[in-house]
C-alpha cells in the first residue's frame, strides 16, 4: 500500500527495518509487524500499563507512542535482549518466587516499570514502590505481592551489585 | 486408607508454590489469544446497536461489501436463529440480533476484513434502519403495567423470580425483642479484566468448527456454540488459550464475538480473530447485578437472630445471563455465616434495557453481606451489644445444619472473628480513634462450588509418560487462580513425584474430559477431588505391575519422592521409572488414571430453595480502618485484616494471592466502581473514568495482613475448600461499617462516593446545629 514508510527500530538490540503507516503505535507494530507479543494491549488508552516498554530506559506506554517517534531511540521490550539482561531476569524470578503472577496479562508491562524502577532507584520504598506502579492496573493480585516481587528483586539485585 | 494425620504430612502440598506458568508469563512467553497469528488470518469487528430498544428494520451492507479488503459481512440473518444461554428456561441469547436490539451496544453486525483498520471502516458503510422503540431503563418501571415489553416470554418484564421460606417468619418477627429494616442499593461493577476478550474462529471446508479463546468454561461455550449454531457439538472444537483475567461474565459463556469469528471464518474459508476493545468490554453487559435489597431482621434482646426476611430486585439487563441462578444464590446464601431459623426470601430479576448482568467474583454472595452486615452494626449498637459479640452469638458453627439445608462440616466462624480482632488491634481501636479515623467489621461466606441442575461433575485424566512424569488433563482452566499449579501439586503428592513432573494441560474439548469448567470457587474441591482419584488409579496400577515384580502386595506400596516402597519393609522399592518402563515396554501398559467428582447423589430443589448446595462452606471476618478526609470525603484505606478458614490451604502462596486479591477487588466495589448509565448509555466506557483499584489505594504492607484459619474439610480434597471469592464478602460492609466510625455517616448504597460521604457529613453537622 502506498501509505506506508519505511522506518527503522532498534528493539532490545537489535534492528529493524521495516514499513508502516505512519499513524501505529509502537504497541502495534511490535505486536503486529514485529511479532513480539510479550508486550500487552488492554485499554489502548495509557490507563492500565499493560503495554509498557522502555524508551532509552524510561517506561512509557507504547500504545500511546507512534512508532515513528522510536526512530533512533532504544526500545526495550520484556522479550529482552538476545545475550540476556541480569537484572530483568531476577525481576521475572523475583515476581515468580512471589507469587505476583496471576492470570500474567498485566505482569510484562509491571515487569518492565520495575526494570525502570530499579535502575532509577535501586532500593526504593515501599511508597516509592506503590507510586512507580501507579497506573499499573493489575486486577488479580491486589498489588500486595507485586510489592513484594519488586522489594525481593531490589534486594537481590542490591546484594549482588558488589560484584 | 491412611489416617487423617498421616495424611497432612505432605510431601507436596501446603507449601508456597510459584505459579507453574508464571515464567512464561512473566516472561511474555504466555500466548493469549490476541497473540495467535494464523496465515491468512482475517481481522473482524462487530457493529453495535445505538439504541437501547429498537426494530432492525433493515440493514444494508452493499457499501461496506464494496470497501477493498473487506471479505465478509455478516448479520443475524446469517444464524439459524437459535437462542442459546445458560440456563435452560432462560435462553434468550442470539450470536447477532435478528429483528430486536434491547441495549445500546447489543451487536448486530460482524464485518471480515484484511486488517482491524478496514474492518473498522467498514462499520462505518453498513447501513441499518431502525425504528426505535420505548424504553425502561429501571428496574421499578419496568414492571410496570404499560411498560415496553422486553421480552415477548416474560411478562412484567420479570426475567426470573424466586423464593423461599423456612420456619416461620411471621410468627418469629412477633415473638422477637426488636425488628428493624432497611433497603440497601448496590451499583453495576463490571469483571475489570485486563485481558479483553479475544478468540479465533476457523470453521473448515469439511463442517469442524474450531475456537482458540480465553474461555473459562471452555466446555459452556462448545455447548453454546453448538446451541447457536444449531450444529453437532461434536464439530466443534474449543481450544483454551491463557486466560487473562475472568472473574465470570464473557469468559464464562460464547459471546456474539465468538459465534461471528466462526461464522465470517465459514463465510471466508480464513481463520477470522476478534479482539474487543476496552470500551466495547466496558459497554457491553456481563456485570454484577445491580440490587435494592429490602431487609427486615427480628431478634432477641440480646442480639440473637430470629428472623430474616429479604425482598430483592435485581436489574438484569437486557437478557438473562446466569440471572436466575444470581438470585437464587442471593437467597441460599443468607443463610450463611449466621443462623437464621426463620427466613424468607422473594426476589425478582428484571429485564431493562441496559447491558445485562450476570456473575462476578462473589456473584450475588457480595451484595447480600453488605446489607447484612450493615445492618447487623446497627442492630448491635441499637441493643448495646458489642459488633463482634453479636457475631459470635449468631456464628454458625461445625455440624450445624442451616434452615434451608446445608449442611456445615468445617465452619471456623470464631476463630477467624478472634483473629482478626487480635490482628487489628480491634478493642484497642473500635470507639478510641481519632477523629474522621474509624474502624469497621464485616463477616461473609462463600461455597466451594455449587451443585448445579445441568452440569455438575468434574473430571480428571491422567497419563503416565515412560519418564516416569504424567499429562494431567481435567476440564477446569487456570484463570490466573492457580488451577495448574494446585491440581499438579495434588497429582504429585499422590504419585509421590515433583510439580514439575506433572504437565498440565489446557483444555482442548477434542482432548480433555469434560467438566463445567471453572466458575463458583469449584474447582479446587471438585476438580481437586477428581485429580486425587486419577492419581490414586495410576498408583494403583502401577502398584499392580510393582507388587508383581517385587513380590509385594501392592496394597502394602507406597509413592514416596520418585520411588514405589514396601510399608512393611522400607528397604525393599524400587524407582517409579522403572517399573512405569518395565509396565510400559515389557508389558504393554498403559498407565492412564481417571477421577470425577460428582456430589450429587442428593439433589437440590430450586423451587423451594432446600438442599445442600455445595459440599462446602467457608466463613470470613475482616475489619478495615479507614481515614476520611473531612475537606473533601475521600476515604483513605488504612488497615485491612482478615481471616478465612479456607480448610487446608494446599497453595498458601496461591491462596494468599486469592484472598488479597479478592478483598482488594471489593475495595474497588465499595468506594469507587460504578459503570454509570443515563438512559441506557454507559457514560464512563474507559478504564480512566471507571476506576479500579490501583496500589496506591491499599493499606501499607505492615496493615494489610491474612490469616487462615486451618481446618481440616472432609468433602475437600486433603481438607481443602475455595479461597478466591469468600474473601471478599465481608469488605464492603467492613468500610461501610468503617466510614460510620470515622463520620457518623450510615451508607445504605454502593459505592461510598466521597460526595455522598461529604453530603451525609454537612447533613449530620446540619442536625446537630438544629438541636
Ligand atoms: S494498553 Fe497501553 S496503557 Fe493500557
Ligand atoms: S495478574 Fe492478572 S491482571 Fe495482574
Amino acid at each position: 500500500m502506498n501509505d506506508l514508510i519505511p522506518v527503522s527500530l532498534r528493539v532490545n538490540g537489535v534492528r529493524y527495518d521495516i514499513a508502516i503507516r505512519p499513524w501505529r503505535t509502537l504497541l502495534e507494530v511490535l505486536r503486529e509487524t514485529l511479532g513480539m507479543t510479550g508486550t500487552k494491549r488492554s485499554c489502548g488508552e495509557g490507563q492500565c500499563g499493560t503495554c509498557t516498554v522502555l524508551i532509552d530506559g524510561k517506561a512509557v506506554n507504547s500504545c500511546l507512542y507512534l512508532a515513528v517517534e522510536a526512530q533512533g531511540k532504544e526500545i526495550s521490550t520484556i522479550e529482552g535482549p538476545p545475550e540476556g539482561d541480569p537484572a530483568l531476569e531476577q525481576i521475572q524470578r523475583s515476581f515468580v518466587a512471589k507469587g505476583a503472577v496471576q492470570c500474567g496479562f498485566c505482569t510484562p508491562g509491571m515487569v518492565v516499570a520495575t526494570r525502570s524502577l530499579l535502575s532509577e532507584i535501586a532500593e526504593p520504598s515501599e511508597d516509592e514502590i506503590r507510586e512507580a506502579l501507579v497506573g499499573h492496573l493489575c486486577r488479580c493480585t491486589g498489588y500486595v505481592q507485586i510489592v513484594e516481587a519488586i522489594q525481593d528483586a531490589a534486594s537481590q539485585l542490591a546484594h549482588k551489585g558488589g560484584d | 486408607m491412611m489416617n487423617r494425620d498421616s495424611q497432612r504430612e505432605f510431601q507436596v502440598l501446603g507449601k508456597p508454590t510459584p505459579k507453574k506458568d508464571a515464567p512464561q508469563k512473566a516472561a511474555g512467553r504466555a500466548e493469549f489469544a490476541d497473540d495467535i497469528s494464523m496465515p491468512g488470518m482475517l481481522h473482524g469487528k462487530l457493529l453495535r446497536s445505538p439504541h437501547p430498544h429498537a426494530r432492525i428494520v433493515a440493514i444494508d451492507a452493499s457499501l461496506a461489501l464494496a470497501l477493498p479488503g473487506v471479505r465478509a459481512v455478516i448479520t443475524g440473518r446469517d444464524f439459524p436463529g437459535v437462542r442459546y444461554g445458560n440456563l435452560p428456561q432462560t435462553r434468550d441469547y442470539l450470536p447477532l440480533a435478528i429483528d430486536t436490539v434491547r441495549y445500546i451496544g447489543e451487536e448486530v453486525a460482524a464485518v471480515a476484513a484484511v486488517d482491524e483498520d478496514t474492518a473498522e471502516e467498514a462499520l462505518d458503510l453498513i447501513r441499518v434502519e431502525y425504528e426505535v422503540l420505548p424504553a425502561v431503563f429501571d428496574p421499578e418501571e419496568a414492571m410496570k403495567q404499560g411498560a415496553p415489553q422486553l421480552h415477548g416470554q416474560s411478562p412484567g418484564n420479570v426475567s426470573a423470580h424466586t423464593e423461599s421460606h423456612f420456619g416461620d417468619v411471621e410468627a418469629a418477627f412477633a415473638q422477637a425483642d426488636y425488628v428493624r429494616e432497611d433497603v440497601f442499593e448496590t451499583q453495576p461493577v463490571k469483571q475489570g479484566m485486563l485481558e479483553p476478550h479475544a478468540c479465533v474462529g476457523l470453521w473448515d471446508g469439511f463442517g469442524k468448527a474450531t475456537l482458540w479463546s480465553c474461555k473459562m468454561s471452555p466446555y459452556a461455550v462448545w455447548r453454546q456454540l453448538a446451541m447457536g449454531l444449531d450444529i453437532k457439538p461434536g464439530d466443534i472444537r474449543v481450544v483454551q488459550t491463557y486466560v487473562g483475567g475472568g472473574f465470570s461474565g464473557g469468559k464464562q459463556e460464547a459471546m456474539p464475538m465468538d459465534f461471528c469469528a466462526l461464522m465470517l471464518s465459514k463465510k471466508t474459508g480464513r481463520p477470522v480473530k476478534l479482539v474487543h476493545t476496552m470500551e466495547e468490554v466496558l459497554i457491553i453487559g456481563h456485570m454484577r447485578h445491580p440490587m435494592k435489597i429490602w431487609l427486615r431482621t427480628g431478634t432477641t434482646k440480646d442480639g440473637r437472630i430470629l428472623a430474616q426476611h429479604v425482598k430483592l430486585l435485581a436489574n438484569g439487563g437486557a437478557y438473562s445471563s446466569i440471572g436466575g441462578f444470581s438470585i437464587f444464590l442471593a437467597g441460599a446464601m443468607i443463610n450463611l455465616p449466621y443462623r437464621v431459623p426463620n427466613m424468607k426470601f422473594e426476589a425478582d430479576r428484571v429485564y431493562t434495557n441496559n447491558g445485562f448482568c450476570g456473575a462476578l467474583r462473589g456473584h450475588t454472595v457480595v451484595q447480600m453481606c453488605f446489607a447484612r452486615d450493615s445492618q447487623l452494626e446497627k442492630i448491635a449498637e441499637d441493643l448495646a451489644i458489642d459488633p463482634l459479640e453479636i457475631r459470635r452469638r449468631n456464628a454458625i458453627q461445625d455440624g450445624d445444619v442451616t434452615a434451608n439445608g446445608f449442611r456445615i462440616n468445617t465452619f471456623a466462624f470464631d476463630e477467624c472473628i478472634t483473629r482478626v480482632a487480635e490482628m487489628s488491634g480491634w478493642y484497642n481501636k473500635k470507639g478510641k480513634l481519632p477523629k474522621y479515623r474509624g474502624i469497621g467489621f464485616g463477616c461473609g461466606a462463600h461455597l466451594s462450588g455449587a451443585r448445579l441442575m445441568g452440569h455438575s461433575a468434574s473430571t480428571a485424566e491422567m497419563r503416565m509418560l515412560e519418564d516416569g512424569t504424567v499429562h494431567l488433563t481435567t476440564g477446569s482452566t487456570d484463570v490466573g487462580q492457580g488451577v495448574e499449579t494446585v491440581m499438579s501439586m495434588i497429582a504429585a503428592e499422590v504419585l509421590g513425584v515433583t510439580v514439575d513432573d506433572v504437565h498440565y494441560l489446557k483444555v482442548d474439548s477434542a482432548a480433555t474430559p469434560l467438566d463445567p469448567g471453572t466458575f463458583g470457587s469449584r474447582v479446587t474441591l471438585f476438580t481437586g477431588n477428581a485429580v486425587k482419584q486419577a492419581a490414586e488409579d495410576i498408583c494403583r496400577q502401577l502398584a499392580e505391575v510393582a507388587g508383581e515384580r517385587m513380590g509385594v502386595d501392592p496394597r502394602d506400596l507406597m509413592f514416596f519422592r520418585h520411588e514405589i516402597i514396601n510399608r512393611k519393609d522400607e528397604k525393599q522399592r524400587c524407582s517409579l521409572k522403572e517399573i512405569v518402563r518395565w509396565g510400559m515396554f515389557q508389558q504393554g501398559r498403559i498407565f492412564s488414571g481417571r477421577g470425577s467428582y460428582g456430589y450429587s447423589e442428593e439433589k437440590i430443589d430450586f423451587r423451594t430453595g432446600h438442599g445442600n448446595l455445595s459440599p462446602a462452606y467457608n466463613p470470613t471476618a475482616c475489619a478495615v480502618e479507614v481515614e476520611v478526609d473531612p475537606e473533601t470525603g475521600r476515604v483513605t484505606v488504612v488497615g485491612l485484616w482478615g481471616a478465612d478458614d479456607s480448610g487446608t490451604p494446599l497453595n498458601p502462596l496461591a491462596v494468599k494471592g486469592q484472598v488479597i486479591g479478592a478483598a482488594v477487588m471489593s475495595i474497588g466495589h465499595a468506594l469507587y466502581e460504578n459503570l454509570i448509565r443515563v438512559d441506557g448509555k454507559v457514560m464512563n466506557p474507559s478504564l480512566r473514568d471507571y476506576k479500579m483499584p490501583q496500589a496506591t489505594d491499599l493499606p501499607k504492607l505492615a496493615d494489610f495482613k491474612h490469616s487462615n484459619v486451618i481446618t481440616w474439610e472432609p468433602e475437600g480434597p486433603f481438607g481443602a475448600k475455595e479461597a478466591g471469592q469468600g474473601a471478599g464478602t465481608g469488605v464492603i460492609a467492613a468500610l461501610a461499617n468503617a466510614v460510620y466510625d470515622a463520620t457518623g455517616v450510615r451508607l445504605t448504597s454502593l459505592p461510598m462516593t466521597p460526595e455522598h460521604i461529604l453530603f451525609g457529613m454537612k447533613r449530620l453537622q446540619a442536625q446537630n446545629r438544629g438541636q
